[in-house]
């Protein structure tokens, strides 16, 4: 049984559409991750899944946790769930921690809310939890407020508070995106090795192709708030379906071999108050006939858990590495 | 060498002060770098947060003044800032920053603000249509204001306007880091279009070792104020001299490398701490005592002509990357 | 630390000297004070012999200078009006003014901060623009046409309070309304933009991910961090003690500091005005001096020096 259930899920803002329909699985001790450029809704899905969103949001559809429905559930509920089941970490580490709170109170805070420890058991677990993320030093560390650590520590204590809660379910938006590549590469390595200690699953989101290539065993696509396409890794880096898989795929510059023109999509996301009545693809794709203008087009399979929302997708042509 | 452009030895020191009641303390932000810049080519300038690469592209352009060391254009010295020969100058030497929004005016539409610089310049004001058509943006759009365009069209108005005065010299800092794959990807293409058919030369900053690779015919490694390694981007990347290069092409997220990368130590050193020797000894494993005693100097190395600046530079690294 | 001290001290020194000279030139220029308080038909020999009396026949720099170094020495000098020394008749006055400008600050406190907490929290509901609009009222609205109105409706319609004087509790109640609700709207409006700043911060995100409860994240995350701006705007209020009623016990004829400021600026009474001026800049000085270390009570950041 999948850990979270996702079906049906749309959310606007002041009357637009941000999110069109979203149906996700994740199952249990699996690694997914969510790609896509700015806006087209992958922070705001899990956002949404967890009550995240201000209050003017209007969300619909369903998000079952291990079957307990979350959209519209008793606030006592979802406050046990955050940070309990389901953690979750930011793209920028040093702002998404409070600055006048020391480190060790933030992540105690945590501890009481979903382990009941307080006092010295809480701040011994404290201190475990950092030294578990590699935050050296870690006992005296907790009594050092935030901006005394850097960009990759904090990311490394966020983590720390997250997996307070021993959760089931580590939500990442975009982890390494304002940290340095070396400290990229430090977090990456962390977050792999928490899995294999944890047995946790995560969800990975993230605008870095290369970063949910290396971490994660199952990748879904999203474009204008909608999934586009959803494979295991291999599938999807091998052989995309989407078009706009593979003109994600070709307008990443290669690190070795031959230099090529890029093949940039050309054009840019549509604006959520013009949105195409089709696929909203349609306007950049190559592959567009009038079909495609009809009805956003339903996902289906092209190959063993691999399915693309296209009509015309592509198939087996190994098209980039 | 006919260098269009040539900084020798440049140094710039910062005063900076930590908190309330903190003396303030000296930083070298740049500590002695050196390049030259051919007509058409394009010099990548690479490195993380903090290397020093952003302000030894504000020395080149004379925005700054250098406290030791010179730039020299076409072999002359750079005149002092704010002169009327520096300006003239400067309209040779335009620079493209990372955030459009930020460079352009929010009350001025794009039309008016690359004309702007013809204006100015006593040249022909007609001129800004076909400005526009050269970097892809409609005619429709010079009627638009910044807000009303997006991120990669913004971009194309700020090259659209860097070019108005026929620059020899294009400094790019970060012009990609804001815009999303795709975008990114028509951006880069647009500057080896414009680099090819006006044949300006490029100073490409940015911490995106990808993005430097495909638009740069050279490439210089920053690291803590300092250029480590320089050379052609196909070697440089595909077999790179210095430990830090090795670390950085290693860091880069893809496919399969999960574990299989050198991971640095520690964080990013602060420029207020330089270490002793060679700043990167803390970090490197290969680091010898002579490391920290001695800093190794920037030079080619005898069995590929590499320019590196490492004691080890000779005897080639083993262990795979 | 001391670096830190001693800047301040210094910077203070500065402060105080040019109060002192900027009134001296100001009340010099302006009048004589042996005409003003001699009366213009006394005869011109007792005019002469004030002079002579006051130094006020000597050069202005000599008088200047005797001046200045007379308060280096501690001695703030004595009133023209009556002879007594300058600091005791405003002494004298501080706990009346005190009277009316502490219970003004409990108010402002009690007032602006939860409203502004609460327009915040319910941001473009009804309560939030009702809070809005009385704030910008409450500001625009000058103190002595606020003081005035409350008279006229409190004291000349109703009865229900009296309009001046000082002789009981109830002749404080209208005029530290008037002190009150001009500072409480802007701290409301102070606490309301620095509660939003706060609260559309990363960190408060982070802290309901993690689970904790709306009520506590406003307590406990948001709240301090948004004291640290508003601690600014308390401080200036706390600096505005002693000077800050002047209209309103001019208004209410309160015998406060601020009444004998205006007297003493009327006589030309240099000592008393200079007195009560040093005073001010000295409170001040000192408001804004806690304010800086409340801050780095408050904001670790501004505490250690250090950075990871």
């Amino acid at each position: 049984m999948s850990l979270v259930a996702i079906r049906d899920l749309t959310v606007g803002f002041d009357g637009q559409a941000a999110l069109r329909g979203i149906s996700l699985d994740v199952a249990p001790g699996e690694a997914l991750g969510l790609v896509g450029e700015s806006g087209c809704g992958k922070s705001v899905t899990w956002l949404a899944a967890l009550g995240l969103l201000p209050a003017k949001a209007m969300v619909t559809g369903s998000v079952r946790l291990a079957g307990e429905e979350l959209l519209g559930a008793a606030p006592a509920t979802l406050e046990r769930v955050r940070g309990g089941r389901v953690a979750m970490i930011f793209q920028d580490p040093s702002s998404s921690l409070n600055p006048v709170l020391r480190v060790g109170a933030q992540i105690t805070e945590a501890l009481a809310l979903h382990q009941g420890l307080h006092g010295a058991a809480a701040r011994a677990e404290a201190r475990r939890l950092l030294d578990q993320v590699g935050i050296p030093d870690a006992a005296r560390r907790l009594d050092a407020y935030p901006h005394e650590f850097s960009g990759g520590q904090s990311q490394r204590v966020m983590i720390a508070m997250a997996l307070a809660g021993r959760p089931d379910l580590l939500v990442a938006d975009e982890p390494t995106t304002a940290l340095d590549v070396t400290i990229q590469a430090q977090i990456l390595e962390l977050l792999a090795a928490l899995r294999r200690e944890t047995e946790m699953a995560l969800v990975l989101i993230s605008h870095d192709l290369g970063v949910v290539a290396e971490t994660c065993d199952r990748v879904a696509v999203m474009y204008a708030g909608r999934i586009v396409e959803e494979a295991p890794v291999e599938a999807l880096f091998e052989r995309p379906a989407h078009p706009y898989s593979w003109g994600l795929l070709g307008a990443l510059p290669e690190l070795e071999g031959p230099r090529r023109r890029l093949a940039a999509i050309p054009g840019g996301v549509p604006e959520p108050w013009a949105m195409p009545p089709g696929c909203a693809f349609a306007p950049r794709c190559p592959r567009r006939d009038a079909g495609c203008d009809f009805a956003p087009p339903a996902p289906r399979s092209v190959g063993p858990a691999h399915r693309a929302a296209c009509l015309h997708p592509a198939r087996a042509e190994a098209c980039l590495a | 060498m006919s260098a269009l452009l040539e900084a020798r030895g440049l140094v710039r020191r910062y005063r900076m002060r930590r908190g309330l009641f903190g003396a303030p303390v000296a930083l070298r932000a740049v500590d002695g770098v050196s390049l030259a810049l051919a007509p058409g080519r394009t010099l990548g300038l690479v490195g993380e947060s903090g290397c020093g690469k952003s302000t030894t592209g504000r020395l080149v352009l004379g925005l700054e003044a250098p406290d030791d060391g010179a730039v020299l254009v076409e072999g002359r010295p750079m005149p002092p800032p704010a002169s009327a020969e520096w300006r003239r100058l400067r309209a040779r030497m335009q620079m493209v920053f990372q955030d459009p929004l930020g460079a352009l005016d929010r009350r001025l539409t794009i039309g008016a603000q690359v004309a702007e610089p013809l204006v100015i310049h006593g040249l022909d004001p007609a001129r800004m249509p076909a400005l526009l058509a050269g970097v892809g943006l409609r005619p429709d759009q010079a009627a638009r204001y910044p807000h009303e365009l997006s991120g990669g069209q913004r971009q194309r108005a700020v090259i659209a306007r860097a070019l108005a005065t026929d620059p020899s010299l294009l400094v790019c800092d970060e012009p990609i880091s804001a815009l999303d794959v795709s975008i990114q990807a028509q951006v880069m293409n647009l500057l080896q279009d414009v680099q090819e058919r006006l044949g300006l030369a490029m100073l490409f900053i940015s911490h995106d070792l990808r993005a430097v690779r495909q638009v740069s015919h050279r490439v210089a490694v920053m690291y803590l104020g300092r250029i480590v390694e320089e050379g052609e981007p196909d070697a440089v990347f595909a077999t790179p001299a210095h430990p830090y290069t090795r670390a950085l092409v290693s860091a880069i997220p893809r496919r399969g490398r999960a574990g299989a990368r050198i991971v640095l130590k520690g964080d990013p050193p602060n420029p207020a701490a330089r270490p002793t020797g060679c700043a990167f000894h803390p970090r490197c494993a290969h680091a010898v005592a002579r490391c920290s005693a001695e800093a190794p100097v920037l030079a080619p190395r005898a069995m590929d002509g590499r320019i590196v600046a490492c004691h080890l530079a000779e005897a080639p690294l083993a262990e795979a990357a | 630390m001391l670096r830190f001290f001693t800047i301040r001290l210094l910077r203070a020194a500065v402060t105080l000297t040019m109060v002192v000279t900027f009134a001296f030139l100001v009340l010099i220029a302006s009048g004589d004070p042996a005409d003003i308080i001699m009366g213009s038909d006394a005869p011109p020999e007792a005019i002469e012999a004030f002079r002579q009396a006051w130094g006020l026949d000597r050069p202005i720099w000599v008088q200047y200078l005797s001046y200045f170094s007379a308060i280096l020495s501690g001695d703030l000098g004595r009133s023209m009006r009556d002879g007594r020394d300058a600091i005791v008749l405003v002494a004298e006055r501080i706990p009346a003014t005190l009277a009316l400008t502490l219970p003004a600050l409990a108010l402002k406190l009690a007032l602006g901060i939860p409203a502004g907490i609460y327009a915040a929290l319910h941001r473009n509901s009804m309560a939030d623009r009702a809070v809005m609009v009385l704030a910008v009222a409450g500001f625009t609205i000058p103190s002595f046409v606020l003081g005035l109105l409350l008279v006229l409706v409190f004291a000349v319609q109703l009865g229900w309070l009296p309009s001046g004087g000082q002789e009981s509790w109830r002749h404080a109640i209208l005029p530290v309304i008037t002190l009150g609700i001009g500072g409480a709207a802007v701290l409301a409006r102070f606490t309301r933009s620095a509660m939003l700043e706060v609260l559309g911060q990363p960190y408060i995100r982070t802290a309901s991910a993690k689970g904790v409860a709306w009520r506590a994240v406003v307590s406990h995350h948001a709240l301090p961090n948004a004291a640290i701006p508003t601690v600014t705007i308390i401080g200036f209020m706390v600096g505005s003690l002693l000077a800050g009623a002047v209209v309103v016990e001019s208004v209410f004829s309160w015998p406060g500091v601020g009444r004998l400021l205006v007297t003493a600026v009327a006589n030309r009474d240099l000592a008393v005005v200079q007195c009560i001026l040093l005073l001010v800049a000295a409170t001040m000085i000192t408001a804004n001096l806690v304010v800086d270390l409340l801050y780095g009570l408050l904001d670790p950041r501004l505490r250690s020096g250090k950075e990871g």
